[in-house]
């Protein structure tokens, strides 16, 4: 075993466990940490294939500024620890029926690629900063306009929900 | 871990630079709790801490040992884990980011080998991406310790500082844009070297006059993301008893100021790089002479301290203030006499006075400014410094546009 490899299955084993317990946490705190580790775990695992800029702004979007929002709204509601239902009950087995599904699903397509899937750095002009901006903002200008208008769409509407009604 | 490094020295002298680097970094903290009650006592007309050692130079060794001493409760219905998450989280990430700051343009030649002032390697390309990725993380600390204290005042702390940090780190990001935008590169040294383009400029080719707005957005933006007058809400006394860290003592405590401090002297050193040449010297290229000014400095006032230290009232100042004002003084001399050390000295030099002016103008702002209210922060912040920042990035685009279509070729 390779020593990336090695820190691949570290991360990789990080990034799971921190998936397993978002799901097993009862309060709701606990289970943003979990996401928060995830989403560092994945940060780790762009870095390690080369992709800096993508790993860096991982951890600045998804672990500092929406995850924030998260634990910041949680706090706020002081939402307490999860209560369990016969409904709830019953979506857990379900919901692991529906994981084995997707897991064996993805195994299968893994399996049928026949090539073998590599894990290495793509320190190519694609990971970079330089590469991502042209591939963007020149290649997909317009997905990428109409994405950050439907954001933009998104915000106002909030706007105008969280508005009061004047009287 | 040693595949993670070329070579395996090199492992060994990326942790030797990161025990210095430590050592440095938290002596420089206490020191700067030393600092900060001295000015702001002077401001106030007082004398500020002066009866443990001469000029109450041991205070912070007092004050650590008090930290280490002191009865570490655990506050009944606490969420344990969180609780003693948080501080830990704080501290580590405060000081993980300063790993990111290159104190130094030249490597120091040890053995053949040239050893780089920073602890990450010089060519680290998302350079200030990853100090921002790590301050963003940083907002946690101060959150889940306000949350897990399960106490009310150190929740409303937590509120304030998610809610305090979330605002400003937008328009933090927004008003660097315009520095990334004119050196075309995150790397801290090329930023810094993109400012020395016009060797002859000195001070005015630094990015502090393109980008006076961007730096004005930038200051105020950071000093409210560290939680320092006039934007401490999060543990404002009058109000909120301490605010986050009101359930936590001891060296629990002691993690969270340490991380407070630290993260001062991180803006600090950043502010230097963004906008105040890094290790540039503020005079022209051509005029050698400036490379006499630390001996200029450090000579005369190693020789303040004998003189003052013959003068002082206690046994232990008549000797220790001496002794500390003759290395002082040796340190000037022989940085005349080795020319060598003396051009090596001069990129570190001026990096530290720059990062030693900023962490004055915290203190200065702290002895001086009342705090803001909380509805007028978040007014500050989304309606003046967020609009001016973009404003700023719109300006600067334009200009380096216009240069590229009709400038200069």
């Amino acid at each position: 075993m390779t020593e990336p490899l090695l820190v691949f299955f570290i991360l990789a084993a990080l990034a799971v466990v921190g998936a397993v317990s978002l799901i097993l946490q009862r309060h709701p705190i606990h289970s943003a940490l979990s996401l928060i580790v995830v989403m560092v775990a994945l940060a780790g695992l762009y870095l390690l294939m080369g992709a800096e800029f993508v790993a860096a702004v991982q951890i600045i979007v998804y672990g500092g500024a929406i995850m924030v929002l998260f634990v910041f709204v949680i706090m706020l509601l002081n939402a307490g620890v999860e209560e369990r239902t016969s409904l709830s009950k019953m979506a857990g087995p379900a919901g692991l029926l529906l994981a084995m599904a997707l897991a064996a699903f993805v195994a299968a397509t893994i399996a049928k690629s026949g090539a073998s899937v590599q894990a290495a750095a793509q320190t190519g002009a694609l990971s970079s900063t330089k590469g991502i901006s042209e591939m963007v903002f020149k290649d997909f200008v317009y997905p990428f306009e109409l994405t950050s208008f439907l954001i933009l769409v998104a915000i106002l509407g909030a706007t105008v929900l969280a508005q009061r009604e004047k009287s | 871990m040693h595949f993670l490094f070329a070579t395996r020295e090199d492992l060994y002298i990326t942790l030797a630079k990161i025990g210095i680097l430590l050592f440095i970094v938290l002596t420089v903290n206490a020191y700067l709790t030393w600092f900060e009650r001295k000015v702001v006592a002077h401001i106030q007309s007082r004398w500020g801490p002066h009866r443990v050692g001469p000029h109450g130079l041991l205070q912070p060794l007092a004050d650590g040992m008090k930290f280490f001493f002191k009865e570490d409760p655990t506050p009944a219905g606490v969420d344990k884990f969180v609780y003693y998450l948080a501080p830990l989280l704080a501290l580590a990430l405060a000081l993980t980011s300063i790993a990111i700051i290159p104190f130094g343009p030249q490597p120091l030649h040890l053995h053949g080998r040239d050893i780089y002032l920073s602890i990450a390697p010089p060519n680290l390309n998302i350079g200030i991406l990853a100090l921002f990725a790590i301050t963003a993380l940083g907002v946690y600390g101060v959150a889940l310790a306000g949350w897990a204290s399960n106490s009310k005042y150190p929740l409303l702390g937590g509120l304030r500082s998610s809610a305090q940090m979330v605002s400003y780190e937008l328009a933090l990001t927004m008003s660097v844009v315009g520095v990334l935008l004119m050196a075309g590169s995150f790397n801290l040294s090329d930023i810094i070297n993109a400012q020395g383009r016009h060797p002859q400029w000195g001070i005015f080719g630094w990015n502090l006059w393109p980008q006076i707005l961007g730096f004005l957005c930038f200051f105020t933006a950071a000093v409210a993301e560290t939680n320092r007058v006039p934007f401490d809400l999060p543990e404002a006394e009058s109000e909120l008893v301490a605010g986050f860290h009101t359930e936590y003592a001891s060296f629990k405590f002691a993690m969270f100021f340490i991380a407070e401090y630290t993260s001062m002297i991180t803006v600090s050193c950043l502010c230097t790089i963004m906008f105040f040449g890094g290790w540039l010297s503020p005079f022209p290229a051509s005029w050698t002479f400036t490379h006499y000014l630390p001996s200029v400095f450090l000579i005369p006032f190693g020789l303040w301290v004998i003189m003052d230290g013959f003068r002082y009232e206690t046994i232990f100042g008549r000797v220790v203030l001496p002794a500390a004002g003759t290395g002082i003084t040796a340190l000037g001399l022989a940085l005349i006499v080795f020319p060598h050390i003396n051009e090596f000295i001069q990129g570190p030099f001026w990096f530290l006075s720059k990062v030693l002016l900023f962490l004055f103008i915290y203190v200065w702002m702290r002895g001086t400014l009342p705090r803001f209210r909380y509805d007028q922060l978040m007014a500050f912040g989304w309606k003046l410094l967020l609009p001016v920042s973009i404003l700023n990035v719109i300006l600067t685009s334009f200009v380096i546009l216009a240069r590229m279509q009709w400038g200069a070729k």
